[in-house]
């Protein structure tokens, strides 16, 4: 008997909403279609009517987790189109809350993936454990979410010699504390017993359908923007790109947690290098017509923004390609011929971050199934023509 | 006279008022054991220590909105609940704690009684099966499968397991069987594979992770309970809360040597065995992930019945050996 279970758009396995139709025989999974939309909020349109400075704290509220990725990607191109260099000290700040930020969002996902495994004190450990790092973060920036660090030509916090030394404290001891992760993710027979050889996704695959990041480095494919495009300081630090070649959500958890040990190894080459001079060069207020790609990587794979200026202090455009967007169609091929019992950790391994990847957004008639194109005051109209018709449901009395 | 006996039996001890309490606070026990062992501090506000946060909790439920579906079998969605948690306390009664007295049985503990015990513990699984049926979601229809596929896999390592000690007892009654050992505590170490067994089938029978497919919230919402909310949702979790108390004292009675001592060295014996197999099942909660329901069957079939199996013909090659 097949039929269709709706994951989402509101599911507990879910932590944004996105809808994931699931056509299954019995337990097996064999057909998949995600439908995207359900939390566009029109941020490309928004940076239109921003100037260059407001946009960095915009586009930070992209996402909530990597959320210095996406000002760091932006502020890398503004700079460029800008011709602005800023200082070394700067620059090793920002990628040093750079890295800081890959281990808390993969640490929030090896937690994540526990949970979805049913595997709850894993995540309860992992997560008390992120509380380190979400606290080095705070101590340098100020917050813990959205860290506003990054400003045109430089970073607008500077470190002094005790932040220095807790952070090197810290690091230690998340590098102890990852080891035995990766022991115990490699290894807990139940929660292995889960992983292995679910959500394959061959080198082949991956090569075709593009996919991005730790998805990608998980099947052999080592491609690292760090690494093969080095961008600012990553040149000049040692690390290895973590492959796996398991191509399985084992390879994945493997090589987030093999990720982390590399960033520990570079957080400790930053603070101990950390240069000496200015943290901010003055930025212009507008920038010569032009533009430009940025490249960055983010904790979940290739983050892409796309900067065209105009000569005005406003862009023309900004595009976002967020690399969650990037592993969809790598997803719909991974959750195929799966159980229903896999496909919360499939998808979660691709650590989908849903509103990064909202880009657009899709009108479908509930009644005919039919996809149109409406502008905003059209639909603005059948809202209130609909509001207006609506019969009154009971007489609920505001009590105050 | 017995009319009131009988009625402060059924209602105060060992009846529903009793298994409320002590089953609340067996709740409340295994949420604080599974809390530590996971570094968080478990409930602490409401009473001391927590200890009145599951009661708290269900009267909360009791008071919430109930939300029957229109598509629902109206009649069994909203018995169930009320004839499961009535299987369960029934069950409870047969425990030998408040029949310690061989000389004279009671009328709840007989020859069989251990069998009877058995089969009440599985009608739960049944009724969870059909109250996911009846209430026609498609996430409660997968969760009533896959409680039944889990059911063909562990109730039978579970019967093998238990009736094994019985067997080297001699005897189909509780009281007897826990009597038995009590005379001779060192054959209790002959059913330690048995009891093993029996923590990992009752594990699944009460569906706690790693067993808890049927209900595994990342998957398939609710599971089994995804329509139900309210009193009747309440009813299901007190139910679930009771037989974990039964299926522990069962397995304290028949493995653990029962519990001696008259009225109050009985009573402390009872608690304290029965809070030890919980914290058993706490630990196993903590240290394991969620399997799927294909792995549970095959597990129960490969690992678990061959090992009940063992077990059952060690025990009978030493009672025979022994007479």
């Amino acid at each position: 008997m097949s039929f269709q279970i709706p994951i989402g758009p509101q599911h507990p396995a879910l932590k944004e909403p996105i809808s994931l139709r699931m056509t299954v025989e019995g337990e097996v999974i064999t057909g998949a279609d995600i439908r995207l939309g359900y939390n566009h909020r029109g941020i490309e349109k928004l940076a239109e009517e921003r100037n260059w400075t407001q946009i960095i704290y915009l586009v930070e509220r992209i996402c909530g987790i990597c959320s210095h990725s996406h000002a760091t990607c932006y502020v890398q191109g503004i700079e460029r189109l800008m011709e602005l260099v800023p200082p070394r000290r700067g620059m090793y700040i920002r990628y040093l809350v750079a890295e800081l930020e890959r281990v808390h969002s993969h640490l929030l996902w090896l937690g994540v993936a526990g949970h979805e495994a049913g595997f709850d004190s894993f995540f309860m450990y992992v997560w008390r454990d992120r509380e380190i790092v979400m606290d080095l973060l705070e101590m340098i920036s100020g917050n813990r979410v959205h860290y506003a660090i990054n400003t045109i030509g430089g970073v607008r916090r500077d470190l002094d010699q005790g932040q220095k030394a807790k952070i090197l404290e810290g690091v230690a001891t998340l590098k102890k504390r990852s080891e035995y992760y990766l022991h115990l993710g490699a290894n807990e027979p139940s929660f292995v017993a889960r992983i292995a050889g679910v959500g394959m996704l061959t080198k082949k695959q991956v090569i075709d359908l593009c996919a991005v990041g730790p998805t990608a480095r998980a099947s052999g494919w080592d491609r690292d923007v760090r690494k093969e495009d080095p961008y600012a300081v990553y040149d000049e630090l040692d690390f290895e790109v973590a492959t796996a070649d398991t191509c399985d959500v084992l390879g994945r958890v493997v090589v987030r947690i093999k990720e982390l040990l590399e960033s520990y190894k570079m957080i400790e080459q930053m603070v101990r290098n950390l240069p000496d001079g200015d943290i901010v060069v003055k930025a212009p207020r507008k920038a010569k017509p032009g533009e430009t790609v940025s490249r960055y990587e983010a904790p979940r794979g290739e983050n892409i923004h796309y900067i065209k200026a105009n000569g005005t202090d406003k862009p023309e455009r900004l595009k976002v390609r967020a690399p969650t967007l990037g592993n969809y169609p790598a997803t719909v091929e991974m959750l195929k011929k799966g159980f229903i019992a896999d496909i919360p950790l499939i998808f979660a391994a691709i650590d989908p971050c849903i509103c990064c990847a909202e880009r657009a957004v899709t009108l479908v008639s509930a009644r005919s199934g039919e996809e149109s194109i409406v502008r905003m005051s059209d639909l603005r109209r059948l809202a209130l023509a609909r509001s207006s018709n609506a019969p009154v449901k009971g007489n609920a009395v505001w009590p105050f | 006279m017995a009319v009131l006996t009988t009625f402060l039996y059924l209602l105060v001890y060992p009846g529903i008022l009793f298994l409320f309490a002590y089953s609340t606070f067996c709740e409340w026990f295994d949420r604080k054991a599974y809390a530590r062992l996971q570094n968080r501090m478990g409930p602490t506000h409401t009473g001391r220590f927590g200890l009145l946060q599951p009661i708290a909790d269900f009267f909360k439920l009791l008071a919430k909105e109930d939300v029957v579906p229109d598509a629902a079998d109206k009649g069994f969605f909203n018995a169930l609940p009320a004839f499961a948690l009535a299987v369960v306390s029934t069950a409870g009664l047969l425990l030998p704690v408040w029949n310690f007295d061989l000389g004279s049985p009671g009328w709840t503990s007989f020859s069989g009684d251990i069998i009877v015990m058995l089969y009440l513990l599985s009608l739960p699984t049944l009724i969870l099966f059909l109250a996911a049926w009846s209430s026609t979601n498609l996430f409660s229809t997968i969760g009533g499968a896959r409680v039944l596929t889990m059911l063909f896999g562990y109730e039978v390592p579970l019967f093998l397991a238990v009736l094994s000690p019985a067997i080297l007892a001699g005897s189909w009654r509780l009281a007897e069987i826990a009597a038995f050992y009590q005379a001779k505590p060192l054959l209790l170490l002959v059913n330690v594979l048995g009891f093993v067994v029996a923590l990992i089938a009752v594990q699944a029978k009460l569906e706690r992770t790693p067993f808890d497919i049927p209900d595994a919230e990342t998957e398939i919402v609710g599971g089994t309970f995804t329509e139900y909310s309210g009193k009747k949702l309440a009813l299901f979790r007190l139910t679930f809360d009771i037989e974990l108390v039964v299926a522990s004292g069962l397995l304290a009675a028949v493995f653990l040597g029962g519990f001696p001592g008259g009225v109050i060295l009985g009573f402390v014996q009872f608690v304290v065995k029965t809070l030890f197999v919980i914290f058993l099942l706490s630990l196993l909660r903590a240290l394991t992930g969620r399997i799927r329901v294909d792995q549970v069957v095959s597990f129960s079939w490969k690992i678990l019945a061959p090992l009940a199996v063992v077990q059952l013909l060690a025990t009978i090659l030493l009672k025979g050996f022994l007479s």
